[in-house]
């Protein structure tokens, strides 16, 4: 896919320094970030490809594919961990019939682990789009998916 | 520097400030373990293991990363230390195979040295296990990520030392892995095979594919490929050279080498080396002895010189050789065939730098010194490929750009490599040159940049130069030159408000019908700015050929004897004939471009060819083709058949550098040893020997026992050269001017007074190329190198890896261009000049300037000196192979051609 990117490096100096909120203007534009951005960006910040990669993937805030129209994040931390956070993602992937670090087929659920948000005293948690969601069961994880269908 | 003192385990060192704790250890001749460290690479305190204990500093600090300070007291094998590196190790070895007998780094592995140091007997974490990922796409060299240690040597060397960046550290955690961008295979990355990662990897996670036995013995020697003049260990198991590795401590290469030299050198051991003289007989070479060819050889010359007069004959000598046979070479020519008519492919590329620089300043050679590159504030790059013609010396831009701050305007017409670390690219039109550089002087003049006190003081010629600069603004320019007047404005203040500005030039300024013109102009940039004469300034031009510098210096041209001592100097004259002991003839003789039109008219009867290959690299090889056939007598003295040995009447075997002794001078005047490291295949002889044996055949005796003596001879005849000896340069190689044994050689030229005096301004106009791009010929066609191949290939394109990475017979061309001619990627097109037709592969590129096409000159299957113009310069007879007009036809042909 070949993004027009002009737009968001008209905002930048062209400094290395600038490459993180560069990837995250086009994550926000785009959805995720794309090779032909990655290469782009590289030549606007005059760097190697495989600098920018290097960092793209070292983040996890970064995709290198496209995304599901809800993100949905399940807590693996220690505090989620010990309540049970191992059923929560197990009945989420079964509900969504993906993996965590998977796209549903249909682009409408992305799923991943994630190692705390920091919301522990309500651990079991899930986020979705953003929202926390707190002190999961299993069933109350699939009705808040069912929720968004 | 100020000097700090510290106590490293009882052991006293003293060290420069800012010394590094690992650096000070080191030093003092103590070891500490280390992983990650080297000492060309900027620290980086990944592995852990050189941690040390520091009195009054808290934790383990790496040493690396520690500034070593006065009176610091540092302990290196504390058992809390060593019991800290132990735990590394094992949780390294636990993610590393156990299979170290087969595993290429075996005994050369410093995760290997790290553990038997540290006392680590047996595995004692559980292994790992994962995914064995292997990368063998490249053919010189793989990747294979279960015996890497994640040091990041690899990527922090293409990255910092090469400017590269092909690989990265990809992933993070347990994921983290050596990488290129997306991951796809080495070869399909911006890799450019240069295999520094290879040298740099401590396991054997890079290792090259070639190298499965070591080598039994290794011989230092200077590489056969291009003007930079890098050192090269060749490592020789037998008869065969098994590895190559750059000289660590070398001036010029300081270890690093290109994909050529590091893994390009199989020509060497070539099953398609001449092992046999070779005669013409029914139309046909066949093989024949020596004594028989010799014998021919000498006495057709002869026949030829008594019939015709010595000026029928002539020789072209060889920029692959070595001094001592191009000083063997001239004097063959000049005193036993007794006609100046020698001269060699230096009048291809560099004959305009040579007329044109000595006029500016009294000698026609690079004024400053590769090392000093770095230390430049501004360079200005012009009509140099340098990243792919001269790969070396790239590093060094590179690294004054990145490490030192240094401006970079690279004025090219195609966007070349360089471009990436350019702060402005002037893409002028092919053959505007003088026009552009006028503008920019009008520009310094105009906002009075200029170095008042240095034109004065040191320079002539200034007024007539400075009116007819007058009318030369940038508006004046941007029509000519395709250039926005704003960025010649922005280049002028650039490249005069530096303190140190340099510039760097190679053929797409002297291969032009103004090449002289051109030269010229840098010339007047440089000394109107005060940048001539001192370190980190001046005019460079870097030489092509391995010793094309050399065979210049040593006189294989038809208007000088060695050392640029003029043929029509009587008083020169005299003393060679004197030392020669013959007279010598007072007329200059024929340059290349003017013995192939002599021939062709019938005046030149005979020809001697030493190393040299016109039939690829001379323009308008039609012409070269027709001249040559036309020939009473064509003997070619070279290691391949190539395609001008295909036409003579005898061939004659020499020797590749890798088997003789002799030396090279490189492109910053250094002179370096060449040293036989392998036997010469079959009946190959010594290529001096063989001149020696024609010259005593034609009636004037040449004897030398060894190539050392040859080179005390060309001493006592060459003042430049004066104090060189195979003692002198056996070591480091001393840079001429260097007179006497007791001088220590010159860095960089001009210092306090020119060669010539004053250096002399000459006001240059601008002039069209001779042929532009018309309606019939639409399309302008310049020619270049690249990186994976070298002249007309016959060196390099015996190597399969090579050949795998450069496919033969492309053409650049802008994708705008492309679409409007309906021209995709990798389709067959014929392009046509007024001279010829070739057959190329399309390569759809925005390198390219739109209305341009670029051609590499390697390769035989579609020469692009059948199209080029052999047009000359009006002084240096240099042909215009950079512009000439073409059209383009899709071809019905599904392969290249001519």
């Amino acid at each position: 896919m070949e993004e027009n990117l002009d737009g968001i490096f008209s905002q930048y100096a062209g400094e290395r320094g600038e490459l993180i909120p560069i990837l995250q203007d086009v994550q926000r534009a785009v959805g995720y970030v794309p090779g032909a951005a990655m290469t782009q960006t590289a030549r606007f910040l005059r760097i190697p490809e495989s600098a920018v990669y290097g960092v793209v993937t070292f983040y996890a805030q970064f995709h290198l594919t496209r995304q599901g129209e809800h993100g949905v994040k399940v807590c693996q931390g220690t505090a989620c961990h010990v309540r049970g956070g191992r059923r929560i993602l197990r009945a989420v992937e079964k509900k969504l019939g993906i993996r965590s670090g998977e796209t549903s087929e249909d682009y409408r659920f992305s799923l991943e682990r994630v190692a705390c948000f920091g919301s522990c005293a309500l651990a079991p948690v899930m986020v979705v789009d953003g929202k926390v969601h707190g002190r999961m069961t299993p069933q109350k994880a699939v009705r808040v998916l069912e929720a968004l269908e | 520097m100020a000097q700090i003192t510290l106590t490293i385990d009882a052991v006293g060192a003293t060290v420069p400030e800012g010394t590094s704790v690992l650096e000070a250890a080191l030093s003092a001749g103590i070891y500490i373990p280390t992983l990650c460290y080297d000492k060309d690479l900027e620290p980086y305190g990944a592995c852990r293991i050189c941690i040390v204990e520091i009195e009054g500093m808290d934790g383990l600090p790496t040493s690396c990363t520690t500034r070593a300070a006065d009176g610091m007291v540092v302990r290196t094998d504390t058992e809390r230390v060593n019991r800290v590196r132990r735990t590394i190790c094992e949780m390294l070895i636990a993610d590393h195979p156990a299979d170290c007998l087969t595993c290429p780094a075996n005994q050369s592995c410093e995760l290997q040295q790290v553990a038997s140091h540290l006392g680590i007997m047996q595995q004692r974490l559980e292994p790992l296990e994962r995914e064995h990922v292997l990368d063998e796409s490249n053919p010189f060299f793989k990747l294979d990520l279960s015996t890497c240690i994640l040091c990041a040597r690899c990527v922090r060397a293409c990255n910092e030392l090469r400017g590269v960046g092909a690989i990265e550290l990809v992933g993070r955690g347990y994921e983290c892995h050596v990488g290129t961008f997306l991951d796809g295979p080495m070869v399909e990355s911006v890799c450019e095979s240069c295999g520094e990662c290879v040298d740099r990897c401590p396991t054997g996670a890079l290792s090259a594919k070639a190298e499965r036995l070591p080598p039994t013995r290794e011989v230092k020697t200077t590489c056969v490929y291009c003007g930079c003049g890098c050192g090269l260990v060749l490592g020789v198991r037998g008869n065969r050279i098994v590895r190559v590795r750059g000289e660590a401590a070398h001036p010029v290469n300081r270890g690093s080498l290109c994909v050529k030299g590091r893994f390009g050198l199989d020509f060497v051991g070539s099953a398609d080396r001449l092992t046999a003289p070779l005669i013409r007989r029914d139309g046909e070479l066949q093989e024949a002895g020596w004594e028989e060819a010799l014998e021919l050889v000498a006495g057709r010359l002869s026949e030829i010189k008594a019939e015709h007069g010595p000026d029928a004959l002539a020789g072209l000598s060889s920029a692959k050789c070595t001094n001592e046979e191009n000083y063997l070479f001239q004097k063959f020519v000049r005193a036993a065939l007794g006609t100046n008519n020698v001269d060699h492919c230096a009048r291809l590329c560099h004959a305009s730098t040579v007329v044109g620089l000595a006029r500016a300043f009294g000698s026609g050679a690079m004024t400053n010194s590769l090392g000093e590159i770095e230390h430049a504030d501004c360079i200005l790059v012009t009509g140099s490929n340098t990243t792919e013609a001269h790969p070396i010396i790239a590093l060094r831009i590179i690294a004054a750009v990145e490490r030192h701050g240094a401006r970079l305007i690279v004025a090219d017409p195609r966007r070349i490599d360089l471009v990436r670390f350019a702060d402005l690219h002037l893409r002028q039109r092919s053959g505007t040159d003088v026009a552009l550089f006028n503008a920019m002087m009008n520009v310094i003049l105009g906002e009075g940049l200029a170095d008042e006190k240095f034109i004065a003081s040191r320079t002539e010629g200034f007024e007539q130069f400075r009116r007819a600069l007058e009318e030369c603004t940038p508006e004046w320019a941007e029509p000519i030159t395709g250039v926005p007047a704003g960025e010649i404005r922005a280049a002028a203040r650039t490249y005069a408000g530096a303190e140190r500005a340099s510039i760097i030039y190679s053929m797409g300024i002297t291969q032009h019908t103004t090449g002289t013109d051109n030269v010229l102009s840098l010339a007047n940039l440089a000394m109107l700015t005060g940048n001539v004469g001192r370190p980190s300034t001046g005019v460079n031009p870097l030489r092509g050929q391995n010793n094309v510098q050399g065979a210049c210096d040593l006189g294989a041209l038809p208007d000088v004897y060695p050392g640029y001592q003029k043929v029509d100097d009587a008083g020169v004259r005299r003393s060679f004939e004197q030392a020669w002991g013959v007279p010598l003839p007072a007329e200059p003789g024929l340059t290349v471009v003017e013995m192939t039109n002599a021939a062709a008219e019938g005046l030149l009867k005979g020809l001697y060819v030493m190393g040299e290959n016109p039939m690829l690299s001379d323009p308008n090889v039609n012409h070269v083709r027709e001249a040559l056939e036309k020939l009473d007598f064509l003997c070619v003295q070279d290691i391949f058949l190539t395609e001008t040995a295909r036409l003579a009447d005898v061939v004659l075997p020499g020797v590749s550098f890798a088997e003789k002794d002799g030396t090279f001078t490189n492109t910053e005047r250094r002179v370096q040893r060449v040293r036989a490291a392998v036997d010469s295949p079959g009946e190959a002889r010594q290529d001096w020997a063989i001149i020696c044996e024609v010259a005593s055949r034609l009636g004037y005796p040449m004897h030398y026992d060894h190539p050392s003596q040859i080179m005390d001879e060309m001493a006592s005849v060459t003042p430049i050269y004066g104090g060189m000896s195979f003692e002198r340069v056996d070591e480091v190689g001393p840079q001429w001017p260097c007179p006497d044994a007791e001088h220590p050689g010159t860095v960089y030229l001009h210092e306090g007074e020119f060669k010539r005096g004053r250096g002399k301004f000459h006001p240059v106009r601008f002039r069209e190329a001779a042929e532009l791009p018309d309606e019939e010929y639409p399309f302008l066609l310049t020619t270049g190198r690249c990186l994976y191949h070298f002249h007309t290939g016959t060196l390099s394109r015996r190597s399969a890896g090579l050949e795998e990475l450069s496919p033969p017979a492309p053409f650049e061309i802008h994708p705008e261009d492309a679409a409007a001619e309906g021209i995709s990627e990798g389709q067959i097109v014929q392009i046509t000049s007024r001279r010829g037709t070739v057959r190329a592969r399309a390569v759809l590129t925005e390198r390219s300037r739109p209305g341009m096409i670029f051609m590499p000159f390697h390769f035989r299957e579609a020469a692009a000196n059948l199209l080029t113009n052999d047009a000359l310069d009006p002084v240096a007879k240099i042909p215009e192979y950079k512009v000439c007009a073409v059209r383009l036809k899709k071809a019905h042909e599904s392969s290249p051609g001519c």
